[in-house]
């Protein structure tokens, strides 16, 4: 199973003062159960390229394909696919409308034709894979903290068992525990329910500790794509299109630069970690 | 989807009537719509034809885009054109059952069908090359004698402004709701009205919140800055008329001018 997206482009409001080329020939491939990050400059295209993965944009030209399949084809279910590619959008606040945040989770598996039971323990098993304490269940989602907002509408998007799930910044704006609690969360559901996670983050330092692949995008091409420790090799460039590496691979390079023999590279605090105490048991 | 409506729209362009004083072409807008009615026959027909087509070729604003606009009213023209072709009392030419098409009739329906449409286009020509926020301090000005009368002028415009600059706030704000409600499945097309009506809930339940939201944090931060009224609130680029003013005014009174001499006279 993948997703394909073969020179896909996409421009916005065309033939008008106000025409942006958002996504230029984006070639790419998704395979199954990848934990990828997507990380750019506000404007470079990250939002409008996983909006086309589930069929909300149609590309301006190029195609794209799930599983093989054509998803512009006529008769191929676009709703489905949303079911399939799962999409929690930045802001909770555009999602949540019911009255009690159960019912809200089982919106999206009601829209897929299940029926009221089959919804609800849908719901009920989304709920408790984003860890949200059960006596909230029954509360207005409208009561809840940024975090737990954030939590809700991921489980919305959880309850319509997608095989892939894209989560468009899902720290932005969190106090830094609330950020790790979001992201263990994330990975934990990848190891568990074996589903594929694209990420789009600000944050380097989030995506050097989470993810297994690192696409760049600037001004609507992809610029780098590999792991985080090949991306962050090339810290020089990211700078010079308004991006960093994360804060620990400078001191292992400043650290080599005054004289402390740390061979290699590191991305996370972990391997820093180890990196150094090589280098002192050298010693 | 929604990025499309051009009701309202600014358009960018280097012209002459995008640099014009709001408030002459606020005036100038009325005198038009006047004469689009005061008009009668074919001579006044070519003659606010010809000031139309001018018009559009000065402001520099495709004229593609202008038609989309008329997509809004064409249910009203085709309603308009229905009633005056069919109750119109007059010399009939088709005649089916109990109905008859006169002669009067698709005169009277040809000539309102232009006269809406020239209408609409006309008074996009003003929201197209004027910023809501030029013509709201145009529209302020213009009324202020009416303070005198406690008219509260200062604050009616601001309103304007505020709404108008909420529009493309909101368009995009429904367009994102939408969008990640259907990333949830959700369906707003199929189903008959009712089913169609339950669907629009998903939508308007975080609409209306997040509007509250925004107006809230809007007069916050108006009265962070110690906004308090019209009163004594000075300007930074306040309106003045310059040459190209005068010449407009001349113009558009000489086109007003034709066109009632040409009514009265034929």
């Amino acid at each position: 199973m993948s997703i394909i997206l073969d020179k896909v482009s996409y421009v916005y409001s065309e033939k008008t003062a106000y025409e942006i080329q958002a996504l230029k020939n984006i070639s790419l491939k998704i395979q199954d159960g990848e934990f990828i990050g997507i990380i750019g400059h506000t404007g470079s295209g990250k939002s409008t390229l996983i909006q086309h993965l589930n069929g909300l944009m149609r590309a301006s030209s190029g195609g794209i394909y799930y599983n093989g399949q054509d998803i512009y084809d006529e008769d191929y279910n676009r709703k489905e696919l949303r079911g399939k590619v799962g999409l929690v959008f930045q802001y909770p606040e555009h999602q949540l409308f019911e009255t009690t945040i159960f019912a809200d989770v089982c919106f999206g598996p009601k829209n897929q034709g299940f029926s009221r039971k089959e919804s609800e323990l849908k719901a009920f098993s989304a709920l408790r894979s984003v860890g949200l304490p059960e006596d909230y269940w029954y509360r207005s989602p409208f009561e809840l903290s940024g975090g737990q907002k954030r939590r809700v509408a991921i489980a919305g998007v959880l309850a319509m068992d997608p095989e892939v799930l894209v989560l468009d910044e899902p720290t932005a704006g969190l106090d830094p525990k609330g950020r790790n609690e979001i992201l263990d969360q994330v990975a934990r559901l990848q190891r568990e329910r074996n589903i594929t996670i694209i990420l789009v983050s600000h944050s380097m330092e989030d995506v050097a500790n989470y993810v297994d692949r690192l696409i760049v995008m600037n001004q609507g091409s992809i610029l780098f794509d590999g792991t985080p420790k090949e991306v962050f090799a090339h810290y020089q460039e990211l700078e010079a299109v308004g991006l960093a590496a994360p804060q620990v691979t400078y001191l292992m390079h400043d650290l080599s630069q005054y004289g402390i023999p740390v061979c290699g590279m590191a991305t996370t605090m972990e391997e820093a970690k180890q990196l150094i105490l090589q280098a002192f048991a050298k010693k | 989807m929604l990025r499309d409506i051009t009701i309202g729209q600014y358009y960018p362009a280097d012209s002459v009537i995008h640099k014009l004083d709001p408030r002459t072409k606020l005036t100038a807008t009325l005198i038009y719509v006047v004469s689009l009615f005061v008009f009668r026959g074919m001579a006044g027909f070519v003659a606010v034809t010809l000031g139309l087509l001018i018009i559009i070729r000065v402001s520099k604003v495709p004229f593609f885009y202008m038609i989309k606009g008329l997509k809004a009213i064409m249910i009203i023209v085709v309603i308009t054109v229905i009633f005056n072709l069919f109750l119109t009392p007059g010399e009939a030419i088709v005649t089916f059952w109990k109905l008859k098409i006169t002669w009067e009739g698709l005169k009277n329906a040809g000539f309102l069908t232009v006269r809406l449409i020239y209408l609409i286009l006309g008074s996009s020509v003003l929201t197209l090359t004027t910023t809501p926020n030029q013509l709201t301090d145009g529209l302020e000005k213009a009324l202020k004698p009416l303070n005198k009368l406690h008219v509260p002028v200062h604050e009616i415009s601001m309103m304007m402004s505020i709404a108008l600059r909420f529009i493309p706030i909101l368009v995009e704000e429904t367009d994102k709701i939408m969008k990640a409600q259907l990333a949830r499945g959700a369906d707003f097309e199929s189903g008959n009205l009712v089913k169609k009506a339950k669907s629009m809930v998903p939508l308007l339940v975080p609409l209306f919140i997040s509007a509250f939201r925004r107006a809230n944090d809007l007069a916050m931060a108006m009265e962070a800055r110690c906004y308090h009224g019209g009163e004594g609130r000075t300007k930074m680029k306040p309106l003045k008329y310059k040459k190209r003013d005068g010449v407009t005014y001349v113009v558009i009174a000489a086109y007003f001018a034709v066109v009632v001499s040409l009514r009265l006279v034929l």
